[in-house]
């Protein structure tokens, strides 16, 4: 019998693309793929560290993708949901995916397709929200600036939809729970990392990295907030449902005041 | 910036346009050209929500609340004692680009009351889009309000700045329009639409053979009806939308339950509650009739002039219809499929595609996110157990009923409770 190994990669997607290379090319009998640092050892199987090659990730997104468009979506997406345990559920829906012949898996009533799809709309929901939900706020050096806090990792699939609708200004989004952010140059994204001396949610103490005419703008939102909204209408429960009390933090219209 | 003026005519106009449901911000391809600022997302975005629950996604706004007309459901009507206000253009501009820029909406929704004519008005509106586009290089989403009696060679222009256009007939029937506005004119609202129309169906087939034909209102037309105003049943409503959307191809009819907002003979009483779940029992058919196939007389009709408040109108039209059911899940087609009721068209999407793997049964389908307690009573699947009695529709209604929690429940149930 093969003796099962446990994989160990660094945690990056490029890193878990290629220990699905390896499983494939050595016929590993894979018990399980751990991000470095969160590892524990099964009792009867070995580990084998991977080492992330950008080469050989890119010719498992290929093959993913020659197989389907949906399906590496599908991958990505899971991927970023940071959910414990989604790499070996990702290998087994990848290993079910390469033995079709059309890639036309779309086989709801099998558990790991269905909850990879599911997972994948979650984040997908995340992503869109945060699409939403960012709010920046004009620092002296004028730069649009956000601090967000996803559920998700979603910072990657987000880049592009600011890039393409704030072509002309610069921007920073940071997210506050994985200490990274996306800065737009005019030019391009980067990724950078801040030492932030304070996280900017929606307090009513004026921070002096702001212009006052930023305040002033975060009024006008404020109020256009309240009187929008129609009295004889209100429902909380199906607000809070849109508008989830966690992300209200960062939400200038929801500022207390 | 003259901050706090501003903030005094936002308050008053953006609360007057707040009666306005449409937000969509959706079906709009414009993409971002020449490093300008934004785009429109296909999809749309809902960037908050009020605390009535609805989408917020652009900045609805009056340009302003002066109006010549005295249209008894209207808030901003001639004979309201409420303050006026007026935007420039310019105030417009600023604040539209300044909220975009901060991530705050997706584009403006401008509207306005009628000052002198209607050209007058269009004009200005016009006017704020043309800048929008041209001066600041904007390309995210702009809705503008058709004016009722605004002139073709104006609606054309409008088109041309703007990805969505509406105008709200308001009243579903003449006779209420007569009755409630009678300053207005049926075909002063029909003019604009049907020139919107021909240049949209022009411009679809221009588009065809030359690929640079002006963009014409990309996210199409809609318009909206008030709903308990002038006594009229479901079936007006329905049948008057399904002529607006058939003769004006519009892209939605938005349905907007009566909020009193004047003390007037002709209406309901300020203070008498919003009728939310009649509205919502309209929606819920207008969706039957747009994704699931329905027609609109297999609904209402002269015998059905109301849809069922307490269960939602495909269970209704399923209880009238039992002769169809129980439909076998494994074999029938994806019309019949969507008029189970418990089976929305992302689960039906689901069953074709995993019925192809192997053959359903209950625990796949309540996984699939079927709701079984509608559905079970008209569907077979891959199980020995369904139900086999032969109920009749009051029957199961019942059973529904006590299984199921519905928000609108304390609306219209009839049972006493016991300690009040």
């Amino acid at each position: 019998m093969n003796a099962s190994t446990t994989l160990i990669y660094d945690g990056s997607f490029n890193g878990f693309l290629t220990a699905v290379f390896v499983a494939f090319d050595e016929k590993i009998n894979v018990a399980d793929i751990q991000r470095n640092g969160q590892c524990q050892n099964g009792l009867f199987s070995d580990t084998e560290t991977i080492f992330t090659h950008v080469e050989k990730a890119k010719r498992v997104w290929n093959g993913i993708k020659g197989k389907s468009h949906n399906a590496i979506s599908n991958v990505y997406f899971a991927f970023l949901s940071e959910t414990e345990g989604v790499e070996m559920m990702l290998y087994t829906y990848i290993q079910k995916l390469m033995r079709t012949q059309t890639g036309k898996y779309l086989d709801y009533s099998d558990g790991t397709v269905l909850h990879i799809s599911q997972l994948a709309r979650k984040v997908g929901r995340e992503k869109h929200r945060m699409e939403a939900f960012v709010r920046f706020q004009l620092t002296k050096d004028n730069i649009y600036f956000a601090n967000i806090e996803p559920d998700f990792d979603v910072l990657p699939l987000i880049s592009k939809h600011f890039r393409d609708r704030y072509a002309d200004q610069q921007w920073l989004i940071y997210d506050v729970k994985r200490k990274y952010g996306i800065y737009y140059n005019l030019d391009h994204v980067e990724m950078v990392s801040l030492n932030l001396r304070e996280v900017h949610f929606n307090k009513i103490h004026k921070s002096d990295a702001f212009l006052s005419e930023e305040y002033d703008y975060q009024t006008l939102w404020n109020d256009y907030f309240k009187s929008t909204g129609i009295k004889s209408r209100i429902n909380p429960k199906l607000h809070t449902q849109h508008v989830p009390k966690r992300y209200w933090k960062y939400l200038s219209e929801k500022k207390a005041s | 910036m003259d901050f706090d003026r501003i903030r005094e005519k936002l308050n008053i106009l953006a609360d007057a346009a707040k009666y306005d449901v449409s937000c969509a911000s959706s079906g709009s391809d414009r993409t971002n050209t020449n490093k300008g600022l934004g785009n429109a997302s296909h999809m749309g975005i809902c960037h908050s929500y009020t605390e009535d629950g609805r989408c917020i996604s652009l900045l609805k706004i009056l340009l302003t609340n002066h109006c010549i007309f005295d249209c008894a459901y209207c808030v901003t009507r001639k004979s309201n004692d409420v303050k006026r206000a007026a935007f420039k253009i310019q105030e417009v501009v600023d604040l539209t680009i300044n909220f975009y820029r901060r991530n705050y909406i997706e584009g403006l929704f401008l509207s306005s009351g009628i000052f002198k004519i209607a050209d007058y008005t269009m004009e200005r509106l016009v006017a704020v889009a043309k800048k929008l586009r041209e001066e600041e290089n904007f390309n995210g989403y702009i809705h503008l309000k058709s004016i009722p009696g605004a002139s073709d060679e104006l609606m054309y222009e409008a088109g041309l700045y703007a990805d969505h256009l509406s105008v709200n007939i308001e009243v579903p029937t003449i006779s209420g329009l007569k009755l409630l506005a009678p300053d207005k004119k049926h075909e002063d609202f029909t003019k604009p639409m049907l020139k919107v129309k021909n240049e949209i169906v022009r411009f679809q087939t221009e588009r065809k053979i030359i690929k640079s034909t002006p963009k014409y209102a990309p996210a199409g037309q809609s318009t909206q009806m008030i709903v308990g105003a002038s006594g009229e049943t479901d079936k007006d409503i329905m049948y008057s939308a399904t002529y607006y959307y058939k003769t004006y191809q519009m892209k939605r009819v938005y349905y907007s339950g009566y909020v009193p907002v004047a003390d007037d003979t002709r209406l309901p009483a300020i203070g008498s509650q919003v009728p939310m779940l009649r509205e919502n029992r309209l929606y819920q058919t207008d969706w039957l009739l747009r994704f699931y196939g329905f027609a609109v007389n297999e609904i209402l009709s002269k015998e059905h002039p109301n849809l069922d408040m307490d269960v939602d109108p495909k269970l209704s039209w399923a209880l009238r219809n039992l002769y169809h059911f129980p439909v076998d899940v494994n074999a029938a087609d994806k019309r019949l499929l969507a008029r189970i009721p418990g089976i929305g068209m992302q689960s039906v999407e689901k069953i074709i595609k995993a019925r192809k793997f192997r053959r359903l049964n209950w625990d796949h389908l309540k996984k699939i996110g079927v709701a079984l307690n509608r559905a079970q009573y008209f569907m077979v699947c891959d199980s020995r157990h369904w139900e086999r009695r032969d109920l009749d529709a009051e029957k199961i209604k019942g059973m529904i009923l006590q299984t199921s929690s519905g928000k609108f429940r304390n609306q219209y149930s009839n049972q006493l409770s016991l300690f009040n």
